[in-house]
């Protein structure tokens, strides 16, 4: 693994200077947005890049995770020499607004000195977006080279490039969708009703007092993690195994190895991540639909840019499919916008994106070299 | 850069610089990086194959992942000064409402395809009695993905059957010109601009 110094890594907390006006009508004020920044900005301005990430992501995308010690959660992509070079260009990935990673989120303190919880506003893809053009404004960064994510991470690039339009030249979009489909909101509900459910929750007033509702959380990190693999993923990966034992208990401890696998899952992630950041977060997707921002017309959200696009899809993504990158790239074509698209194969589902696909890493390359 | 194949050039030296152009089975972006670079054509294509669609977009070109039987409905009219169908006819499923798909998304078209009237061609069914297997059309008739094989003379008689204007037409033999006369037995290749 290439080391920080190599990367040019470094940690930063913006405060914002104005109150974020949000998309539900309220204004945040006091807004920290925390940020990594990879390589060097050059003398113009020119090459910077930003990474959005997705749900459960953060600001580390080439850095150890500052819980977890793991490597970063795309330092297979961003580095010296890789797809995105952090010896050419200048990349910035922020935690999200609604995060628990430094940037403001439910488990902020307020005004009063207490965590906002379940009075933290409600807020968009497009405030967390707001939120990051926070950073061009403070960093003097007029235009971005591109700007790149997979699933949330996607939505965010396109909403940065529809709606700050003349601010970048390029957008790579991978395993995203322009509006979240009931079946994505059914999924979505089912782990925030998880959460709720969880009678350590509170109405979400855990801050402070011992474990917050962590059985909740890892059931919900359960159900969606499901919807990341691809069903022969799965069974490739599992099949009806058991795990370390050889007979079925007839019992409900986790006889098969795909449940301890998902359990595993599910309780790490109550280490690093936190509820309300997942209901606020995960509400902000469903709520996301460009084309009803812009009256209703998807190649309307685009009139406006002149940048290149690249959607990627992959082949065993139940989650965001095919289907939806294409409806994003017909739009962008009807407004006539430079588009490529392509669907790829590969065999992990929706998480394809963080995994290894090596035409994935000619695309991203390919893309971003122009 | 390499030399295009041979229909390639003859399209490239054809297109007006500075058009719109759709190229339909734009396989690894030859043709369509030719055109920017050598003539400032806003090049997009359109490529079945995902290794190709990587390659292009490697190219810095915009190629969408898609199929010229059913892709070509989601382009709007007259969007293109060019559609280019290049080697690619003989392999659809329905030749003729690709050519109506054509000329409705372009203003003008180029087709190129392998001519099945070719000498060689004939020979082979007339001698062997089997279906040819030639350096232009090197695959066995069981795995080929030409399922329409068209000849010279056939395609001239689509082009009237829809009252079609031929602009231009260009019949190749290797990289050497074929008289209109002699074209329908002795051109490998044929390429004809169309419009409506």
């Amino acid at each position: 693994m290439a080391d920080a110094e190599a990367l040019l890594a470094q940690s930063h907390v913006l405060e914002l200077a104005q109150p974020l006006a949000l998309d539900g009508g309220q204004a945040l004020t006091g807004v920290r947005v925390a940020y990594e920044t990879y390589g060097r900005l050059n003398v113009d301005k020119s090459n910077a890049v930003i990474i959005f990430h997705a749900l459960t992501g953060d600001q580390c995308v080439a850095s150890p995770h500052p819980i977890t010690g793991k490597p970063g959660w795309w330092v297979r992509m961003v580095g010296p020499g890789k797809p995105i070079d952090t010896e050419r260009f200048f990349i910035i990935c922020a935690n999200v607004l609604g995060g628990c990673y430094g940037t403001t989120g439910p488990a902020s303190l307020g005004p009063d000195g207490e965590p906002y919880a379940m009075r933290f506003p409600v807020i968009t893809i497009r405030d967390m977006v707001r939120a990051q053009v926070g950073i061009l404004d403070a960093l003097g960064i007029e235009q971005l080279h591109a700007v790149v994510g997979g699933s949330m991470g996607g939505m965010q690039a396109l909403s940065f490039a529809a709606n700050w339009s003349e601010r970048t030249r390029a957008a790579l979009v991978i395993a995203s969708t322009a509006r979240h489909t009931a079946q994505n909101i059914a999924f979505h509900e089912v782990g925030r009703q998880a959460i709720m459910a969880d009678p350590k929750w509170k109405n979400g007033d855990y801050y402070g007092g011992g474990k917050g509702p962590d059985k909740g959380l890892a059931v919900a990190r359960m159900a969606a993690h499901i919807t990341y693999l691809s069903e022969e993923g799965m069974h490739e990966k599992f099949g009806r195994k058991l795990q370390d034992r050889t007979e079925k208990t007839f019992g409900f401890d986790a006889d098969f190895q795909v449940e301890s696998y998902l359990r595993h899952q599910g309780l790490s992630f109550t280490d690093r991540f936190d509820a309300n950041s997942y209901l606020y977060i995960t509400r902000a997707m469903d709520y996301f639909d460009l084309a009803e921002e812009h009256g209703g017309r998807l190649a309307d959200a685009f009139r406006a840019s002149k940048a290149r696009f690249c959607l990627v899809s992959f082949d065993t993504d139940w989650l965001y499919p095919t289907a939806e990158s294409l409806t994003i790239a017909h739009a962008l074509n009807a407004a006539g916008s430079p588009v490529s698209f392509v669907e790829l194969s590969a065999p992990f589902g929706h998480d394809s994106f963080l995994l290894d696909v090596p035409a994935l890493d000619r695309v991203i390359a390919g893309f971003l070299k122009q | 850069m390499t030399a295009l194949r041979p229909d390639l050039a003859v399209i490239a030296a054809n297109v007006a610089p500075g058009s719109r152009v759709l190229d339909i089975g734009c396989g690894d972006g030859a043709l369509m990086a030719a055109l920017r670079d050598g003539k400032q054509v806003d090049a997009r294509g359109m490529e079945l194959d995902p290794h190709d669609v990587a390659e292009c977009v490697a190219k810095g070109l915009s190629v969408m992942q898609g199929d010229a039987d059913s892709d070509l409905i989601d382009y709007p009219d007259a969007a293109f000064d060019y559609a280019i169908l290049s080697q690619t006819l003989q392999t659809t499923k329905r030749p003729d409402q690709v050519l109506d798909e054509l000329l409705r998304v372009g203003r003008k078209a180029f087709v190129s395809f392998p001519n099945f009237g070719h000498w060689r061609v004939r020979a082979s069914l007339m001698w062997h009695g089997r279906m040819p297997v030639t350096r232009l059309l090197p695959v066995a008739w069981y795995e080929t993905p030409n399922i329409h094989h068209v000849t010279v003379s056939d395609f001239r008689d689509l082009v009237e059957a829809k009252h079609l204007t031929v602009e231009g037409a260009w019949f190749l033999s290797g990289d050497k010109r074929i008289s209109d006369a002699a074209a329908s037995w002795r051109a490998e290749h044929a390429v004809f601009l169309l419009s409506r």
